[in-house]
């Protein structure tokens, strides 16, 4: 994506925020500063960065969700993922890179929400950047602290039944959520079925939704 | 404090203590869970060291596991509901074995 | 700061804005490059203690720690970055404008 950022919203309907009608800051200048002392050592080139920030631009949650879909249809798929999340993107040709991957099934007892409370770790090749919110203050902070009030908020409400398992990501694991598949789902195709899985469901701060109903807000 | 990487490696199920150190500077342990009690969920295998990483040093490998403790041990009377669980990667080095009976 | 007390979540989102993600492709490039490992960002970003979460966003956290890691790395000089934002400061009010030579 060039620079030509219009200011209105953008394809994901979340706006813009602006660069260029507001005075240049001072963390802007060091960005430019450091890029073109990088460049004109030979560290990297501007083409790399280009190509750096077009495969952010093209990364979203549709790989977990690809990956998710098949989980749901193909138990031996399932078996390996849970086993072995690293070899299943391999399998799915999914370049997941040096990450190590962890993939976490929810059932009726069980619902797993991550979190990284000493920085932001996330699974972007999988589910592109993180929100906002997941690297705020409040997320991290609260979510290991009191889960059933945060999920609440998001609009998810677990039984006293289920018992709610928060990940920090502490270290060197990343994390992705299989959510529970929806009832009345049998007949779906596997892009049906990844239709459903929103990036929230993958972080465990939303619920695979139920087809035909209404997108979860926000 | 025991020796890092030096025992045999935790089998999973295995009671351990979060060593309750609070040493400056960049550890990946939080702080929340420091003298906490847990049970090993499994072993993740050698990882370079973030301690070393974090300051421009090679990062000798050393084992990480993945922990699991209660909300009840956590937070005790505060949780929100004792027996929901929270999992983190702990280092070798920060965690000691517990008899299990005390859990 | 798990645990620690804090008020409702934002759920705003914005999508990130130019300068912000070439400073997450400058941070990715120069760990490729073996520069330095994310633990020493991070080492960095929680030296700059809670205040600098209250005071600075994500990416002007992220761009401050780049820099401290290439700079402790002998890659560049302070003074030679403080003169290359003097210059750049001099092309132009905006970002699109000082961002292109």
């Amino acid at each position: 994506m060039p620079h030509d950022h219009s200011h209105e919203m953008s394809p994901s309907g979340h706006p813009y925020r602006t660069d260029d009608d507001v005075p240049l800051s001072y963390w802007q200048q060091m960005e430019i500063a450091i890029r073109e002392i990088l460049i004109e050592k030979g560290v990297t080139s501007a083409a790399e960065i280009a190509a750096q920030v077009e495969a952010m631009d093209a990364r979203g949650p549709a790989n977990g969700a690809a990956l998710v879909a098949r989980a749901w249809s193909d138990g031996e798929f399932r078996a390996l993922l849970m086993r072995d999340a690293g070899a299943a993107c391999a399998q799915m040709g999914f370049d997941i890179g040096t990450l190590k991957l962890i993939a976490l099934e929810n059932t009726e007892n069980v619902h797993n929400v991550v979190v990284c409370t000493l920085c932001s770790c996330y699974p972007r090749n999988l589910l592109g950047l993180p929100p906002d919110w997941y690297k705020s203050r409040a997320y991290r902070s609260r979510t290991v602290r009191e889960p059933r009030r945060v999920l609440a908020e998001f609009g998810v409400e677990l039984g006293d039944d289920v018992e709610i398992r928060v990940h920090d990501s502490t270290a060197d694991m990343r994390y992705i959520v299989i959510p529970r598949r929806p009832e009345g789902t049998a007949g779906l195709s596997r892009p049906e079925l990844a239709a459903l899985v929103g990036r929230d469901a993958m972080i465990g701060t939303g619920l695979a939704r139920v087809p035909g109903a209404a997108p979860p807000g926000g | 404090m025991s020796e890092p990487a030096d025992g045999a490696p935790l089998a999973p199920g295995t009671t351990v203590r979060v060593a309750t150190m609070m040493p400056p500077g960049h550890v990946r342990t939080p702080v929340y869970l420091r003298g906490r009690r847990g049970v090993v969920e499994r072993r993740l295998g050698p990882f370079p060291l973030p301690e070393e990483l974090a300051y421009h040093r090679p990062g000798r490998p050393h084992d990480l596991y993945r922990v699991r403790f209660t909300m009840a041990e956590i937070w005790g009377a505060a949780a929100e509901r004792p027996r929901d669980t929270l999992e983190a990667e702990i280092y070798a080095h920060w965690l000691r074995p517990e008899p299990t009976d005390a859990a | 700061m798990g645990g620690a007390e804090s008020g409702a979540i934002s759920r705003d989102e914005h999508d990130f804005a130019f300068w912000e993600k070439r400073v997450d492709a400058l941070v990715i490039l120069a760990q490729a490059r073996g520069l330095f490992t994310v633990d020493a960002l991070r080492r960095v970003l929680e030296d700059m203690g809670p205040e600098a979460f209250e005071t600075m966003s994500y990416y002007e956290r992220w761009v401050a720690a780049l820099n401290q890691n290439l700079v402790e790395r002998g890659v560049y000089t302070v003074s030679e970055l403080g003169a290359r934002m003097e210059r750049i400061a001099e092309r132009g009010v905006t970002y699109g404008e000082a961002a292109d030579e």
